[in-house]
This record gives structure tokens, C-alpha cells and sequence, in this order.
């Protein structure tokens, strides 16, 4: 597949595996923003590449494992009601709320569908005029336009039966958040490329300024990713703090212009809490008068949700790098992706989930160990 | 869930400002897309797909970069060996 396969090539990650040692003189603590990444990270096993010195820590860029226990128990509670199509990404339905998640509204005969897209839900509301039709929009600010297209064009046709329960977090703040954080151990970020496809990155110019921290705007594939961190560490190494960009056959500086403009057309900024690391000023995404009307949380009023995380769960040290999946007593024993007490083991980007899949032999040795 | 997967437009079937779209191929796998975000590609462009609509096209020349880098540093140590 074009602008895969060449990024997947043997020879050159071992080349870059080797100029990486070349650059690498003190330790270092990276992190990967994006959960995507980490994937790519634990499945290619890039971190085994890497010289014993240099750690690559999994950052909070996985939407389904930060959205609050608060609102998925109101996608619970509006899924339930009858005359309701509630529409999700797929690695929404598992995750747990307070009480059961969508596939159990589901299996007590609630109508829950998985869509690929926005426009997916959008498409259901033509289809079921007699129907409301409920999207989760949870995601980044990739995700965001995609959601701001939907809420438009329901806007333009006057569709009464559509809604969504929004969810978008935005990234800077919550790369500000573990910077400031006293316990923080990060010295350099692998900043996630399809975030700044569509931001492009002078938000963070001033972040890598102000924290002296340096930044690399990084792609998905496995020499992306070598690259980003060579990048970083010759940064680390000769004291430069600074945003480049690896990922440049994708992203611009000021990223994508008319996705930004629909985004502010559509939303305005908001607080947000984040699951498992708790709220975070101005990271949050809702809808701006006139779209406000297409507000799930508005429509069905859900307010007064009262909601519990499993104690056991150490998702919150996951998502800020503070303790890796297989270091949590629960890994694998009592927390799997059939039986997940957090989200981080549910969604396909959780660091939690990619740790079982891919590296459950030895995780599972050093917990017993 | 920011997975952006690259296709090659093959063909445009709306030019409105926000409804543009057409087809897009992903190794062989044609999906319909939504490429209001992308007024500049056209068909044989590659573009980043991420949940059913274009994020950015892709620059041929920007992706070669990775490999030229690599070039460069390898260039770099072997000058580093000469110098001894």
C-alpha cells in the first residue's frame, strides 16, 4: 500500500535504530502523545530497538479511554430510551460506565449501532425520520471536523431527529497539564501527526518554549517514528527546545485551514474532565449557538448522573506515563479486554489493551515475578 | 482513533464547497469520501482519510524526507569515520 509499506521497511529501521544509539549519550524520557502511536510502538516493537537509556512513556492520546465515566453513563441512560438509535465508534461500546456499557443497553433490547463516520449517523437520521438519532462524538481534534461536517449539514437540512453527546478533548492543554504537574518525568514529546494535520502546531511553539521542552510533530509508521525520536533526542541532547516537524507529507504549520474554520464555527472551548486524570481548563470542545440545539446532553436532559470508577483501576497513571499497563496488579488477572475495569484496556489505541495483545507473555512474568 | 488511512482519489463526483466527494481507493478498497476539507486534491492525489472524511493531501516530495534524513545521517558517519 502506497505511503505504508515504504515506511514499514527492515533495513532502514535498523539504519535508524543505529543513528539513534549513534545520538544517545545521557538518558532520556520520551513520550507518544497519541494512542495510535503507542500501538505502533508495542506492535512493531520499536521500543526494543531502542538503547536501554532512552524510555518511551504512553501519553492520554486515546479519546475512548479519557472520556469521563460521568458521560458515558449518560450515553447509558439516552440509549436506553425508546424511539432512540444511538450511534458510536465501535470502540466506544464496551467501555464501562457506573453500571453495564452500550452493549449491555443493547442486549436489554436498546437500539445501539456502531458507525464508521459522523456522516454514518447523520445518514441513519434521514433514513429513521420517526426516529431520534444519537451520535457519541468522542475524539481528538482529528476527529473534531469530522463531527463539526455532520452537525453543519443537520443544520442546513433542518434535521429534527439528530443529535449528538459531544466528547472532544483537544490536545495542547492536556500536554500543558502533564508538563506542570510536579510528579512529571517527560523531557521531550512525540507530538501525534494527524492532531496537527488538521491544527498544525504553532500552538505548540509556545508550549516548547515555555517548558523548555522539545516537540516533534510525528507520523503513525514505524520509521515516522524512529525519525520523530531521533529527532527529539538530538534536540534533548544539544539542549534545543523546539517544534519540528517529521510528519511534513502531511501536516503544515498552520495546519488545516477550512477544517479550523468549521471547528470554530461549529464549537466553542470548555472545560473538560478527562478520565483517570481528572478536569482540565480549556480542553474540551461544545457546541456554539446556533448548533447548540443539536446538544444530546440538552435534548434528553440528563443531568444529576452520579458516577463511580473502579477503585482498582490505575487508568489516571497510565494516561499521564506515570505507570506502565503490565506494572498495574490487576493487568491481565482481573482486568482483560473481555472484562475491562478501565477504558485504556477496552479501546484498540489504550495502552492497556495494546500491552495484553501484544507483549502478555513477559507482562504477565514480571507481574508475577 | 486518530487512524488515518491514505487512498488515491480516483474519481470526484460533487464540487459544492462542503458536499464535495467522490471515490477513493485504499489498496484496492473503494470507499466513498468526503473531500470538502481538501479543495486542492484532485483525482490521483493521495489523501488521509480519518473517519470517512479527507484530512490533508499528501505531498510527494515532503514524503521523501524520511528517507533523505536517513541518508543524510548515514552521509554524517561515514564522514565521521573518515575523520577518524
Amino acid at each position: 500500500m502506497r505511503f505504508v509499506d515504504e515506511y514499514r521497511d527492515a533495513a532502514s529501521a535498523r539504519a535508524f535504530a543505529r543513528a539513534i544509539e549513534r545520538v544517545t549519550t545521557k538518558p532520556w524520557v520520551i513520550m507518544e502523545i497519541c494512542g495510535g502511536q503507542t500501538h505502533a510502538i508495542v506492535k512493531f516493537g520499536i521500543d526494543t530497538l531502542l538503547p536501554p537509556s532512552l524510555t518511551l512513556v504512553h501519553g492520554p492520546g486515546c479519546p475512548v479511554c479519557v472520556t469521563p465515566v460521568e458521560l458515558v453513563d449518560k450515553a447509558l441512560a439516552i440509549a436506553a430510551r425508546e424511539g432512540v438509535i444511538f450511534c458510536s465508534f465501535g470502540d466506544m461500546l464496551r467501555v464501562p460506565g457506573t453500571r453495564g456499557n452500550l452493549f449491555s443497553v443493547k442486549s436489554r433490547g436498546g437500539t445501539v449501532q456502531t458507525v464508521y463516520s459522523p456522516l454514518d449517523a447523520l445518514r441513519l437520521a434521514r433514513e429513521h425520520p420517526d426516529h431520534q438519532v444519537v451520535f457519541f462524538a468522542v475524539g481528538f481534534e482529528t476527529t473534531a471536523p469530522a463531527t463539526a461536517m455532520a452537525v453543519y449539514h443537520a443544520h442546513r437540512e433542518g434535521l429534527s431527529n439528530f443529535s449528538m453527546l459531544v466528547s472532544h478533548v483537544l490536545v495542547p492543554p492536556a500536554i500543558e497539564a502533564i508538563l506542570s504537574s510536579p510528579q512529571n518525568r517527560v523531557q521531550g514529546f512525540l507530538a501525534a501527526g494527524h492532531v496537527c494535520t488538521v491544527m498544525g502546531y504553532t500552538e505548540y511553539e509556545p508550549i516548547a518554549a515555555r517548558y523548555r521542552v522539545p516537540i516533534v510533530v510525528t507520523g503513525f509508521e514505524p520509521l515516522d517514528i524512529l525519525q520523530g525520536v531521533v529527532m527529539c533526542v538530538k534536540q534533548l541532547e544539544a539542549g534545543r527546545a523546539e517544534v519540528e516537524n517529521q510528519y511534513a507529507r502531511s501536516v503544515r504549520r498552520a495546519g488545516n485551514e477550512r477544517a479550523m474554520g468549521m471547528l470554530r464555527d461549529v464549537f466553542r472551548v470548555v472545560p473538560r474532565k478527562w478520565r483517570g486524570v481528572g478536569a482540565i481548563p480549556e480542553s474540551g470542545l461544545a457546541l456554539r449557538p446556533p448548533y447548540d440545539v443539536y446538544d444530546a446532553e440538552r435534548r434528553f436532559a440528563v443531568e444529576g448522573v452520579s458516577a463511580e470508577e473502579d477503585p482498582e483501576c490505575l487508568s489516571g497513571l497510565v494516561l499521564r506515563g506515570a505507570v506502565r499497563p503490565h506494572e498495574c496488579a490487576a493487568f491481565g488477572l482481573r482486568c482483560t479486554p473481555d472484562h475491562p475495569l478501565g477504558a485504556p484496556m477496552v479501546s484498540s489505541e489504550g495502552a492497556c489493551a495494546a500491552y495484553f495483545r501484544y507483549r502478555r507473555p513477559t507482562a504477565a512474568m514480571e507481574v508475577t515475578r | 482513533m486518530c487512524l488515518g488511512v491514505p487512498g488515491k482519489i480516483l474519481a470526484i463526483s460533487d464540487e459544492g464547497t462542503l458536499s464535495r466527494h467522490g471515490r477513493v481507493s485504499f489498496a484496492g478498497i473503494v470507499k466513498d469520501v468526503n473531500l470538502a476539507y481538501v479543495p486542492e486534491a484532485s483525482v490521483g492525489d493521495y489523501v488521509i482519510v480519518h473517519v470517512g472524511v479527507a484530512i490533508s493531501r499528501l505531498q510527494e516530495a515532503e514524503a521523501r524526507q524520511v528517507f533523505a534524513y536517513l541518508e543524510q545521517m548515514d552521509e554524517l558517519r561515514e564522514l565521521d569515520a573518515i575523520r577518524g
